[in-house]
């Protein structure tokens, strides 16, 4: 008898952390399961930056002062077409609005999803930036600092494409749409990051545009989130 | 009953039918003014004023260069509190608005670029440079086309107006920081050495048609916007009585 | 006269600038005007089909009429 009043304690529900991190848990897991999609983008990558030397010659100098900017612009274009359906596959199969009427919040559900999103499809370009910048003769001395922008420049692109990924995951399909919205916004992460390179290959110092970089993903962090969210409830009303 | 910390009439003018007879009642005092205050602009600048020691008879086009560059920049500043108006109380008159104020910034944005760029030609040698204003007003542009782009990718004109409201709010953050950066990216690689407004102090002659033709940009600003939110309310309110009671209106005319 | 089309030399640049800040306003002022024509025939066709088929459904059920719209 006492059993049986006991077992009709209410279920708990999950923490706001746990939900994030079983949400990240089952991105990751996704795109393991799909790792042959993650390519994709790496070998894109590949492909566009092994163009730039056809397109301006071998000479190593003239490739060498272009590397930085040519493989961040590259690292942009490549992440286009995965951002672009970011939430798209959620909102068809209902999971997005699940996600809405979650009790967790909603920012922080898509934070999750955007750091998943970063681990599987941003990361495995960053690993192969240091073959890219060697097709382009990038100076070695360089790498740590175009690593470094990187690793400060995508996530901050992620969370800003990630807002207008929600944004447009309603519309008909079109990467043009999302990059015609985004580049404006990724103008300035552009600027730094690779003036951050160019100031390391000029032997200038560097440290100032990495750390605006830092500060800007910082305050990303915070308010795209919130934007994400605000832009998903929008993305799902009928 | 609740009390309302707005005026009546702000009420009143919520309302898409009565916005679109004030606006309609409105419209053409605003384009006439324009065009009235603008040839007097126009007249001053073109030929009263005489002309620039230095820059000739070039310097003209600053009369309808920097009224444009200034309305981009108002249109945009427009476009988000609507915008925000629009996100926060959800009021169909502020997304129509807001939507509006996209396209009429977009023209005065192109405009600025292709005058500034005829400018630039005799004057400094270039069609083009990438100093911190032209570029800032480049993104700015694009800025425009995004909204614009997303506005007519969606089919539900509240939702697509709602979701390119945020996207103006996202731009508007944005604004300033790419208008630093770029400002930094440029002392950084020491490319331009052209100073586009250099030291010289505008004479009188020149100061009073540019402040005119400023006056008659902002007045056909909010014209255009007026001419275009009635369009826009039809398109929202397309089964609502009101509407209706104008079609059969133009059917009769 | 001839000096006020010259403009000093500059006329190429002056009078395509002008060209084109009144060209793109008056496109500005001018557009909306179609995409009104446009709606109020699309409004006006929404409004012909829904009388027909109140028009059709009225003989058969009285009372009974589709909630269109």
């Amino acid at each position: 008898m006492v059993a049986l009043v006991q077992s009709e304690t209410t279920v708990q529900t999950p923490g706001a952390l746990t939900a994030a991190r079983a949400l990240l848990r089952r991105e990751l897991l996704l795109a393991w399961r799909r790792r042959n999609d993650a390519l994709f983008p790496v070998l894109y990558a590949i492909i566009v930056t092994a163009l730039f030397p056809f397109a301006l010659g071998p000479e190593p100098q003239l490739l060498a002062r272009v590397s930085g900017g040519v493989l961040l612009v590259t690292v942009l274009l490549a992440m286009l077409p995965t951002l672009e359906s970011m939430f798209r596959g959620d909102l068809e199969d209902g999971s997005l609005e699940q996600m809405l009427l979650a009790p967790q919040p909603l920012a922080l559900l898509a934070l999750a999803r955007i750091a998943g999103y970063w681990l599987s499809t941003t990361l495995p370009l960053i690993v192969v930036a240091p073959l890219l910048a060697l097709l382009l003769h990038l100076p070695l001395d360089v790498l740590p600092v175009l690593l470094a922008a990187l690793l400060l420049a995508t996530p901050l692109l992620a969370l800003l494409g990630a807002v207008l990924a929600a944004l447009t995951a309603a519309t008909r399909r079109s990467a043009i749409l999302l990059a015609l919205m985004l580049l404006p916004l990724a103008v300035p992460v552009v600027i730094f990051a690779a003036g951050a390179v160019a100031a390391a290959q000029s032997g200038l110092p560097h440290s100032a545009p990495l750390l605006w970089l830092a500060a800007a993903l910082v305050l990303a962090l915070v308010l795209a989130p919130l934007a994400c969210a605000a832009a998903l409830r929008i993305a799902v009303e009928t | 009953m609740s009390r309302s910390y707005l005026p009546h009439w702000v009420h009143w003018l919520g309302s898409p039918p009565n916005f679109y007879r004030f606006a309609g009642a409105l419209r053409p005092w605003l384009f006439w003014s324009t065009l009235v205050l603008g040839a007097i602009g126009l007249y001053g600048g073109l030929v009263l004023a005489p002309s620039d020691y230095q820059q000739g008879d070039a310097y003209r086009i600053i009369f309808i260069h920097v009224p444009c560059a200034w309305m981009s920049l108002f249109a945009y500043g427009c476009m988000a509190a609507a915008a925000l108006i629009a996100l926060v109380w959800r009021i169909k008159l502020a997304e129509v608005i807001a939507m509006e104020c996209a396209p009429v910034g977009a023209a005065f944005t192109f405009v600025t670029l292709v005058t500034g760029s005829l400018w630039g030609k005799p004057m400094w040698g270039t069609w083009w440079t990438w100093d911190a204003r032209l570029t800032s007003e480049l993104v700015l542009l694009f800025l425009y086309f995004g909204v614009i782009g997303l506005f007519n990718a969606i089919e539900d004109r509240r939702r697509a107006a709602r979701a390119a409201s945020l996207l103006a709010l996202v731009g508007i953050v944005n604004l300033p920081i790419v208008h630093y950066s770029v400002v930094w990216w440029n002392t950084l690689h020491q490319g331009s050495t052209v100073n586009l407004f250099g030291q010289s102090h505008i004479s009188a002659d020149m100061l009073w048609p540019l402040l005119l033709m400023a006056l008659a940009t902002h007045l056909y600003f909010f014209a255009s916007v007026l001419n275009r939110a009635r369009v826009g309310l039809l398109a929202v309110e397309g089964g609502k009585d009101w509407a209706r009671g104008l079609v059969a209106e133009s059917a009769n005319a | 006269m001839h000096e006020f089309f010259a403009m000093g030399g500059y006329a190429i640049y002056v009078w395509p600038a002008y060209a084109v800040f009144f060209v793109v306003l008056a496109w500005d002022w001018i557009a909306p005007a179609f995409r009104r024509r446009q709606l109020l025939n699309e409004l006006r066709g929404r409004i012909a089909r829904e009388q027909l088929r109140r028009a059709r459904s009225a003989p058969t059920q009285g009372s009974r009429e589709g909630a269109s719209a």
